[in-house]
């Protein structure tokens, strides 16, 4: 049984009374220790998904259908002081900007023990022996120094590791990371995954991670969800989409980045238009006022998700199952 | 995974040492904030040690009245002959615990108030808040007068009335911090470890919030030993027979073109507490704030 199970979720901003839907009926598995990731542009509806799975949706936003269903149990159903209780020890998250994500005014040790002392009932000291490992482990030198340091003497790569540390600090079952290398330089972006992914392989742990960049996550992630507007365009495993993708959303997320794969004479062809707003009603598929391949029936009837990607005309069909 | 029993006992005295050495830092560095560090001490060393060191009772009347300044009486006697230094070293012991008190209870009950108001928003911020306009209303020192006048003098009443006085200061500072604090990410990475309101609001939210309730705070304690100060002066203090500086004050102000010291020694001593407290707090607000921490 997958470790998470997010079935038909939908989404939406409820604002006086206006219901917007900003999650249009996503599905996706996570197996325990895999990584997926789920890649899309802002307001694709990514984040908003994983928020609702640590139940921490703002006011304004109620999910209007679907389970998420976290080792056998629907976290939809839970109380906000059950949901609490998961939170940290069951299910965990990181986000985009480490350098706002930790407290300003109190030690990095006494941040990372009191995740300890409270999600596993650690004494004091014992707190303190499990933070230097951590610290250790996402790779930080002289740790037992470093616990009596402030967020300031920190690099944002070094505050993300602390992100990191605090984020497994209670062995959850499933971290989301959100963003987590957006903020980051390219050259520690990659540090930054390449040890997530590692630690959470190390530990058994799940991981998803959201991003909105595909050639990064090919590398880190097994398999990938790919988002635009609300809904799953494409899913698959990571190599199958990074070298043939189905669904021209995703060929576009592909062709607009440098790769080092391919004719580097090639100029990068941009996706045309912008991210569709969900406040605008856009009929059929999602993707058709963007899309190279549009024609009339995109227009009118919403592609079904099928075979891995929702499109009436997916790419790549016969190069896929001959592979 | 690790469990306790596989994990070594380190030992217990690893220092914690940042906050206060840098603590000392700033001390060691702010003349003022050592002169009111060496001031503030003499009036709390003067206050503890008044029975034993004071030369006359307070209250004990001479002939000798009006004194000038001399050898017998160093700051002299007032109108009833009764000792100035003795009076002023006892009425320490009042004004300081005043002023402390005092601000102990309303900044404890106004961040209660303005914090829940602020993290919770919505009805308990819309109850709390109006009471706190309410209050914003009057002048502090009116409802102070108002709240002696209906429920009488004596020290427990003057200090209750100063800290209902001032509460709203601690709320609406407490509030407006909370208001941006919460929106800060390390207030959802604290949710995301699955910590409670409470603790959310006490060890993650509150400790970024110290720096202007601390300097609110100590310009509070000498609000508050001047609030004292006045309501004694109009008769409305501890009693009439507590020395008190306001007390004195209020008592010499008659007498004040034939007998200056009468106005001058206790308005002096209010000057240099109030004067040294605001020095420590300037203090204490640049060594609390450890995001200007020199790296």
């Amino acid at each position: 049984m997958p470790l998470l199970v997010v079935e038909n979720l939908s989404i939406s901003l409820f604002d006086e009374g206006h219901e917007t839907q900003l999650v249009d009926r996503i599905s996706y598995q996570v197996e325990q220790g895999e990584t997926l990731a789920i890649v899309g542009e802002s307001g694709s509806g990514k984040s908003l998904s994983s928020l609702s799975v640590m139940g921490l949706l703002a006011k304004e936003l109620r999910v209007t259908s679907g389970r998420i269903m976290l080792d056998g149990e629907d976290l939809l159903s839970l109380s906000s002081e059950e949901m609490r209780q998961r939170r940290g020890r069951d299910l965990s998250m990181v986000f985009q900007e480490p350098m706002t994500s930790l407290n300003p005014v109190r030690t990095i040790g006494s941040q990372i023990m009191e995740s300890i002392e409270e999600n596993l009932g650690f004494s004091r000291s014992a707190a303190r022996t499990r933070a230097i490992e951590l610290l250790q482990e996402v790779g930080m030198a002289d740790a037992e120094r470093r616990l009596r340091q402030y967020p300031h003497h920190f690099s944002g790569g070094m505050r993300q590791r602390v992100m990191i540390a605090i984020a497994l600090a209670a062995n959850p079952k499933l971290i989301i990371a959100d963003e987590p290398t957006t903020a980051l330089d390219v050259t520690i972006q990659a540090q930054i995954l390449e040890l997530m992914t590692r630690l959470c392989r190390e530990h058994g742990t799940a991981l998803v991670l959201i991003t909105h960049n595909l050639g990064i996550v090919a590398r880190y992630a097994q398999r990938v969800t790919v988002m635009y507007g609300g809904r799953i365009v494409e899913a698959g495993r990571a190599v199958d989409l990074y070298h043939r993708p189905r669904h021209p959303y995703t060929e576009g997320l592909l062709r607009s980045v440098p790769r080092l794969d391919q004719d580097r004479t090639q100029p990068l062809r941009p996706i045309q238009g912008s991210p569709a707003d969900p406040f605008m009603k856009i009929t059929g598929c999602r993707f058709h006022p963007r899309c190279p391949y549009a024609a009339p029936v995109c227009r009118e009837t919403k592609p079904a998700f099928e075979a891995g990607a929702a499109c009436h005309f997916p790419l790549n069909q016969e190069s896929r199952d001959a592979s | 995974m690790m469990t306790d029993a596989t994990l070594e006992p380190i030992p217990a005295d690893i220092p914690q040492a940042p906050k206060r050495s840098r603590m000392r830092s700033v001390f060691s560095k702010d003349r003022k904030a050592q002169f009111g560090i060496i001031v503030l001490g003499l009036f709390i060393l003067g206050a503890l040690l008044a029975p034993l060191i004071a030369p006359y009772d307070p209250n004990e009347m001479t002939l000798d009245m009006m004194g000038s300044p001399s050898g017998e009486h160093i700051l002299g006697t007032d109108d009833l002959g009764r000792d100035l230094f003795s009076r002023i070293l006892w009425g320490t012991q009042i004004s300081l615990f005043v002023g402390v008190a005092t601000v102990a209870i309303s900044l404890f009950f106004g961040v209660l108030l303005g914090v829940l108001a602020g993290y919770y928003g919505g009805w308990i911020d819309m109850i709390i808040m109006r009471y706190i306009d309410l209050q914003w209303a009057f002048p502090n020192f009116i409802i102070a007068v108002y709240l002696v006048a209906v429920f009488g003098t004596g020290l427990l009443n003057v200090i209750v009335a100063i800290a209902l006085a001032f509460l709203d200061d601690f709320a609406r500072i407490a509030r407006s911090m909370v208001l941006t604090l919460k929106e800060e990410q390390f207030v959802d990475a604290a949710r995301v470890q699955g910590f409670s309101d409470i603790r959310i609001m006490v060890f993650h939210i509150l400790p970024n919030a110290m720096a202007p309730i601390i300097v609110q705070a100590t310009v509070s304690v000498s609000y508050a030993i001047l609030g004292e100060a006045s309501l004694s002066f109009l008769g409305l203090g501890v009693s009439a027979d507590t020395p008190t500086w306001g007390l004195i004050l209020a008592d010499g102000r008659s007498f004040i073109s034939q007998a200056w010291w009468l106005g001058v020694y206790p308005g002096l001593a209010i000057m240099l507490v109030v004067l040294s407290i605001n020095f420590i707090g300037d203090a204490l607000r640049d060594a609390l704030d450890v995001r200007d921490a020199d790296i």
